[in-house]
């Protein structure tokens, strides 16, 4: 069923494009040597070239242009050889050339696509336009001062791919699987960090709407999106907007909006009292942008493995579900971790049990994969110590559980807590022994055939072993004692 | 002996290895001279009278030393559009206020490395923008030549006015200049003395206060050829830190300016015989072609037929390039601010107090020209016929080794002379602005009087990267010339 | 092409120029005249010709991926007209 909006004249498909701004993963900014780290002290990671001081002139990183790259060949892309750096011209506190420099014309990266997987377990294609690099502008802080604006430069010039949709997506939900699938790529390549609270990736959301079978309708921008489910919130609030300006005759206007987090409705930027002409021409200061072919071949060659071909490989190779593949492969952390666990053990017993107790104990102790307090290492041990028989299932839970409260290693949380499984055949028999002579009266009951009575001596026999009897043999012993 | 301010740059190191004079008397001599002139020519915004003395206590330290640099001790002008690390850099604006950047360009430090001394900041046109020197925020820089009897105070010429003036009038050995569309060449022409433009790329940017990046280019201004020599060569060089940087080995630039040209061939262009051009300048255009004729250069008749459509594209690239070079002037970082009601009003009171006429100007039609629905009509055409104008000279190359034009289409004007009509002020440029938009290199070298007894110029056009043709050729017309006439304003005079 | 009064006010204000209303006539008479003497370029046959943008170098030269400047708060913000602290401040600008 595909989505639509009801609407009073009946339903309204919704039309959506991602303009995705992701900060570039490198030491150094764009066109200066300034560092990018966040969070340092105001203007102390700014140049000169970055303030706009005069006579600074901007040369290029070369590790922001191999990232880029990196981008484009995971986004399935066209690699433009020639390419060319634009001036865009306009005037705002933070930024300070007055102008952006930025790819207008010719981008380093053209046309492209991803597949988007959905929770209905299908797949969608999404077109990428193009990808570009261009210089991020400061921070504009409004709220230090009752009639001032503060301005820190320590984002200008930071170096940001620009990453542009087809209008392809007609869902909230092929929305957010679009930014989903992309930060994942950006996570995996490691070209961009992916951080939507520290704003290294921001979405600007296209969105009309129009009835089954038209043309486009005109659409609006919402800016700055900065996190998935806003995303998926402001599509659905401004194509609501949409749908009940047409159906009350009204046009609507193509504009730039904001999504109102706290009341989950899109609004208008305040009108800029220019129309916007940002007046773009070739940066005199920048010769064009002109890439050898085994360069590209070679960072082609280097990149790491991509999540499409990970869950793939997990699927086919490992014989796991394609939900836990797609778990599993979301972070390109959660997989590494999954195959240190599965090297050299059962792949399907590690998936089970990352998927299971693990992300649970996780999630317990509020850490991620990167800040877990048990190590691939110590849970692959953990997973040997079933194998080997030396736990239970039962006691490798609690040992677990241990393991994420201590982070110490599970064979020593099973010496320390002697849990080890007892598997001598002549130590549970004694303890049968034991069980037997003291409910005489119950063992007579079920040599008279009442079966139920089994279990009982199950239960009583591990309670008497503090549960460490391996229940195997345990159940098999007292088959043979019982008679 | 001859007098300290008299010596040409080569004779000051000669007499600076020699011990015949410390670098301390030289520059002395000429902060005396300076304090003596500068009042009415105003060839200088700043002079740094400590910072000169220190750095030739400096250069005489180090020529004790024996580890003195090639520019050891030599008295320098700097242009006031290179930013110089602790000392005030206006561009020859009001809107820099009182900017003191805290760095260096790389063409001053060049020469700062090879011992140079700063005499201080020379005057200009604002920006660079200009081709009389009088629209800078600090006053007209003053000609130190005279119409014979007649004390009309004539422009130096421009944007480098201040440059040519204080070598002129002997206030500097030599100056830092750039030319964006003849603002080395003309002010040389217009005040006696020798300047060239080198290829683009050849001297880095970086550190300069930008006009139009893509024609902006350093050079020296000296009274000799070989002068201009010494300095091209200690400015020039790859420089990592500017992306329009050539990387190309720097030759002996010097060694050059006595090659002689037997056997060069010269392209004498048909289309630089322009409409109105002066008989004078004719003249002088003809006997520099027998002077090379009669050193063993062959003329050919060449012709650049784009030559007449070279200032309108200048006009649209140039002040397109500016026009967004100084939207980072805005009184939020640095220069003056005029406070509004708000940020709009902010940048625009402060632009329009900070800026002059012609730099508006220039900003105006390079905002129009680049805005939406013109683009294609006036900056993408400009550029298709800077291509062509480039094509012109490449063409050229195949029959000739240099070409030889007038510097300038006239002598020097009268301050209040060519003001009213933009359009006749940027006329000066017609013969040296192809050479910014091919990115050649370009010199103009004093060849004789007009019938005043003002200074004339012919200039000198080379291949890319080929400067060394050019400064042989300057050197022959400098000595085929014997320009030996002096302005009438000069120190020890 | 000819600039109207309306349009040397609106590329001034997008130049961030004030200009008085007194002076757009001259304005307006000045650069008309600098565009009809720009105009003899529409003379010219382009038809075909590659746009020249830049005056050098065909290629860009890349640097590497290292922190060689900023830390430079203080020389950063020393020319500033108003400062804040360690920020440059401005009239409040209202989003």
């Amino acid at each position: 069923m595909s989505y639509t909006i009801e609407g009073s004249t009946g339903p309204w498909e919704v039309v959506i494009g991602l303009e995705v701004h992701a900060q570039v993963t490198s030491m150094a900014k764009l066109f200066s040597g300034a560092a990018t780290e966040f969070g340092a002290e105001p203007n102390s990671q700014v140049s000169f070239i970055d303030a706009g001081f005069p006579g600074m002139l901007p040369v290029i990183n070369r590790e922001c242009v191999a990232q880029a790259v990196r981008t484009g060949l995971g986004l399935n892309a066209q690699v433009n050889l020639w390419s060319r750096f634009d001036r865009k011209n306009y005037f705002y506190a933070d930024l300070p050339q007055g102008y952006q420099i930025s790819q207008y014309q010719y981008p380093v990266i053209g046309t492209g696509q991803i597949e988007i997987q959905l929770g209905d377990g299908s797949t969608k294609t999404i077109g990428i336009t193009r990808l570009h690099l261009e210089q991020d502008a400061g921070k504009s802080l409004h709220d230090q001062h009752p009639s001032k604006s503060y301005i820190d430069l320590n984002r200008s010039g930071v170096a940001l791919m620009e990453i542009v949709s087809e209008p392809d997506m007609r869902s909230p939900e092929e929305a957010g699987a679009y930014l989903t699938k992309l930060r994942q790529i950006l996570r995996y390549l490691g070209t961009c960090d992916g951080n939507m609270e520290q704003g290294s990736l921001r979405a600007d959301v296209n969105v009309s709407v129009r009835k089954a079978g038209e043309g486009f309708r005109t659409r609006c921008e919402v800016k700055n999106v900065n996190s998935i489910r806003f995303v998926m919130q402001a599509v659905e609030a401004e194509a609501r907007r949409q749908v009940e300006l047409w159906e009350a005759g009204e046009e609507v206007v193509q504009e730039t909006r904001l999504f109102d987090t706290t009341r989950g409705v899109t609004r208008s930027m305040r009108s800029k009292e220019d129309a916007h002409d940002y007046r773009y021409f070739p940066d005199p200061d920048l010769p064009p942008l002109v890439l050898e072919q085994s360069w590209v071949d070679s960072l082609k060659a280097a990149l790491p493995e991509l999540p499409d071909a990970r869950r793939a490989r997990y699927v086919g190779d490992f014989g796991l579900t394609p939900y836990d593949a797609h778990v599993l492969t979301l972070e390109k952390e959660t997989a590494a971790f999954y195959e240190a666990v599965a090297k050299g053990r059962d792949p399907k017993m590690a998936a089970n049990w990352i998927t299971g107790d693990f992300f649970a104990g996780l999630n317990r102790v509020g850490a991620s994969i990167g800040s877990s307090p048990v190590s691939a290492e110590d849970l692959g041990a953990l997973l040997d110590l079933i194998s080997d028989n030396t736990l239970s299932g039962k006691l490798a839970k609690e040992v677990l559980e241990a393991m994420f409260e201590t982070g110490k290693a599970p064979g020593l949380i099973v010496e320390e807590r002697g849990l080890k499984q007892v598997t001598d055949t002549g130590a549970i028999e004694a303890v049968i022994d034991q069980v037997m002579a003291a409910n005489a009266g119950k063992v007579e009951e079920y040599r008279s055939g009442k079966d139920k009575l089994f279990g009982f001596f199950v239960g009583q026999t591990m309670k008497a072993m503090q549960g460490k009897g391996n229940p195997a043999l345990v159940n098999e012993l007292l088959k043979k004692k019982l008679g | 002996m001859t007098h300290p301010t008299e010596l040409t740059i080569a004779g000051a190191r000669r007499a600076l290895a020699a011990r015949e004079i410390s670098a301390a008397e030289l520059t002395q001599a000429h902060l005396d001279a300076i304090a003596a002139l500068n009042p009415r020519l105003n060839a200088y915004i700043t002079v740094t009278p400590e910072l000169a003395a220190a750095q030739a206590a400096e250069a005489d330290a180090a020529l004790a030393r024996g580890e003195a640099g090639p520019l050891a001790g030599i008295p320098l002008a700097i242009k006031d559009l290179f930013c110089t690390a602790g000392t005030r850099t206006t561009a020859g604006s009001r809107i820099l206020g009182d900017f003191v950047p805290p760095y260096e360009s790389t063409v001053t430090g060049n020469l700062l490395r090879d011992g140079a001394v700063f005499l201080g900041k020379a005057n200009l046109d604002e920006f660079a923008m200009g081709s009389s020197n009088t629209s800078s925020a600090f006053g007209a820089a003053e000609n130190p030549w005279k119409r014979q009897g007649d004390d009309t105070a004539l422009v130096p010429g421009g944007s480098s006015g201040g440059s040519a003036a204080a070598v002129a009038a002997r206030l500097a050995l030599g100056a830092t200049a750039t030319d964006t569309g003849g603002s080395i060449r003309q002010p040389a022409a217009f005040c006696g003395v020798s300047g060239i433009k080198p290829t683009y790329g050849r001297c880095s940017r970086f550190g300069i206060v930008a006009y139009a990046s893509s024609l902006d280019q350093a050079g020296p201004v000296a009274r000799t050829v070989e002068d201009c020599a010494i300095l091209l060569g200690s400015m020039a060089g790859f420089d990592p830190r500017d992306s329009t940087s050539a990387d190309v080995a720097v030759p002996d630039f010097a060694a050059a300016v006595a090659r002689g040209v037997k056997g060069l061939r010269i392209g004498i262009p048909r289309e630089y015989r322009v409409e109105g051009l002066s008989p004078e300048i004719d003249a002088l255009w003809r006997q520099g072609m027998d002077w090379l004729r009669a050193e063993g250069a062959t003329l050919v008749d060449i012709s650049l037929p784009h030559t007449k459509y070279a200032l309108p594209t200048y006009y649209i690239v140039a002040p397109a390039e500016a026009s967004t070079n100084l939207a980072r002037y805005d009184g939020v970082r640095f220069g003056l601010r005029e406070n509004g009601e708000d940020l709009k009003d902010l940048y625009e009171r402060t632009r329009a107090a900070g800026f002059g006429d012609e730099v508006k100007r220039r900003i105006l039609i390079g905002t129009y020209v680049l805005s939406a629905g013109y683009y294609d009509a006036y900056y993408v055409k400009a550029q298709q016929v800077r291509a062509l104008i480039k094509r012109d000279f490449d063409q050229a190359w195949a029959q000739v080794d240099a070409i030889l034009t007038p510097a300038t289409p006239t002598a020097a004007f009268g301050r209040d002379e060519n003001q009213d009509d933009p359009v006749a002020m940027y006329l000066n440029d017609v013969f040296t602005i192809t050479a910014n938009l091919a990115g050649i290199p370009g010199m103009s070298v004093p060849a004789g009087l007009d019938g005043k007894g003002l200074p004339l110029g012919l200039q000198v056009l080379g291949r890319p990267f080929d400067e060394e043709t050019v400064f042989a050729v300057g050197g022959a017309i400098e000595r085929a010339a014997g320009f030996h006439a002096l302005p009438a304003l000069r120190a020890a005079a | 092409m000819s600039l109207d009064t309306a349009t040397v006010r609106r590329v001034a204000s997008l130049a961030r120029l004030r200009v008085e209303e007194a002076d757009l006539p001259r304005l307006e008479a000045e650069l008309n005249g600098i565009l009809g003497w720009i105009e003899q370029l529409q003379a010219v046959d382009t038809q075909g010709v590659e746009p020249m943008a830049g005056g050098g170098a065909q290629a860009l030269r890349m640097r590497e991926d290292r922190v060689t400047d900023g830390g430079i708060q203080e020389q950063v913000l020393a020319n500033a007209p108003d400062r804040a602290g360690a920020f440059f401040a401005v009239p409040k600008v209202v989003e």
